[in-house]
């Protein structure tokens, strides 16, 4: 078998794979085996990235996805009701024209990558893309790659900031309250909740 | 492996992101769907890279950032649904309908 004929065998099992694991994220009734389809999709577009000599970028996205998606599992196990699927379940909303929606972007992109005219430059040069670029990071581009650094440093800050349960002004449980009149005068007194829906809470308050 | 095949598969992808994102109720589906778009595009940007470019570096750090993006993403919709779920005991859209603190 030929090299072209097992690399395009590959990326039709691949992509193929990539594109049903991400229609079954949103068909499974589990959410934890959602996110691990998901992870099964990126698994996928890592290694057409593989195939097509981005070999850093795919193994990055696969090592970078296998991390996410162990927090997402942890995370709806934590959070969210029916995490394990032993109910059916669909939780949609607007499903009509979400359906529409979608087909409209996949058609119209579809479209316009099997129709538009793009250079026909594939690649030539025999040096090893990871070496590219790094040297593409570290040179030119450096300001580009710092600034990206930064992005992830003050992402970091801010979602801590976001999810801490105790802030400056208090325990986040306790939500906003109105200002005082008085500079000196402590806030007012939170008003009591008239119409808040308590199917939480509801063993709390009566 | 065209470049066309491999638009059309990133094509579906971003499509069944698009899908996801508007149709689910539950914030980490949301955000399931939102990775699948930046996935799809992602895959875009490095076909485009490998078979239109000539293999300029300039479309991996493309892709770099893409990814960057995702982590920005992932991590701030974290935050987000903790922040919620403390304050309202919210896990899904349909309990967010006023903007009370």
């Amino acid at each position: 078998m030929s090299r072209s004929l097992a690399v395009d065998v590959a990326f039709v099992l691949f992509a193929g794979g990539a594109v049903v694991a991400a229609w079954l994220v949103f068909r499974t009734d589990s959410m934890v085996r959602a996110a691990y389809w998901l992870l099964a999709s990126f698994l996928g577009v890592g290694a057409v990235m593989v195939l097509l000599h981005a070999r850093f970028l795919g193994l990055v996205l696969v090592l970078m996805m296998a991390g996410e998606m162990t927090i997402m599992a942890v995370f709806m196990v934590m959070f969210m009701m029916n995490p394990a699927g032993l109910n059916p379940m669909t939780m949609v909303h607007q499903h009509g024209s979400a359906k529409v929606a979608g087909l409209v972007s996949f058609a119209g992109l579809a479209l316009v990558g099997i129709v538009a005219e793009f250079p026909d430059r594939p690649r030539t040069s025999d040096a090893d893309p990871t070496a590219e670029l790094g040297v593409e990071l570290l040179g030119d581009s450096m300001l580009i790659f710092e600034t990206a650094g930064v992005t992830l440093l003050a992402t970091m800050i801010g979602s801590i900031a976001v999810a801490s349960k105790r802030g400056r002004f208090g325990d986040a449980e306790e939500g906003s309250g109105p200002p005082p009149l008085e500079p000196t005068a402590r806030p007012a007194p939170e008003p009591e909740p008239a119409m808040e829906d308590h199917d939480h809470e509801g063993m709390h308050h009566g | 492996m065209t470049l066309q095949s491999l638009l059309v598969v990133s094509a579906a992808l971003f499509g069944i992101g698009v899908y996801g994102a508007l149709s689910q109720q539950t914030f980490v589906m949301i955000m399931m769907g939102l990775e699948l778009m930046l996935n799809g595009a992602m895959l875009a940007a490095v076909a485009l890279w490998a078979m239109s470019t000539a293999g300029a570096p300039k479309g991996q750090l493309l892709t770099v950032i893409v990814m960057t993006v995702m982590a920005v993403e992932a991590a701030l919709g974290f935050a987000l649904v903790i922040g919620i779920y403390r304050i309202r005991k919210a896990d899904m859209t349909e309990k967010l309908k006023r903007l009370r603190g």
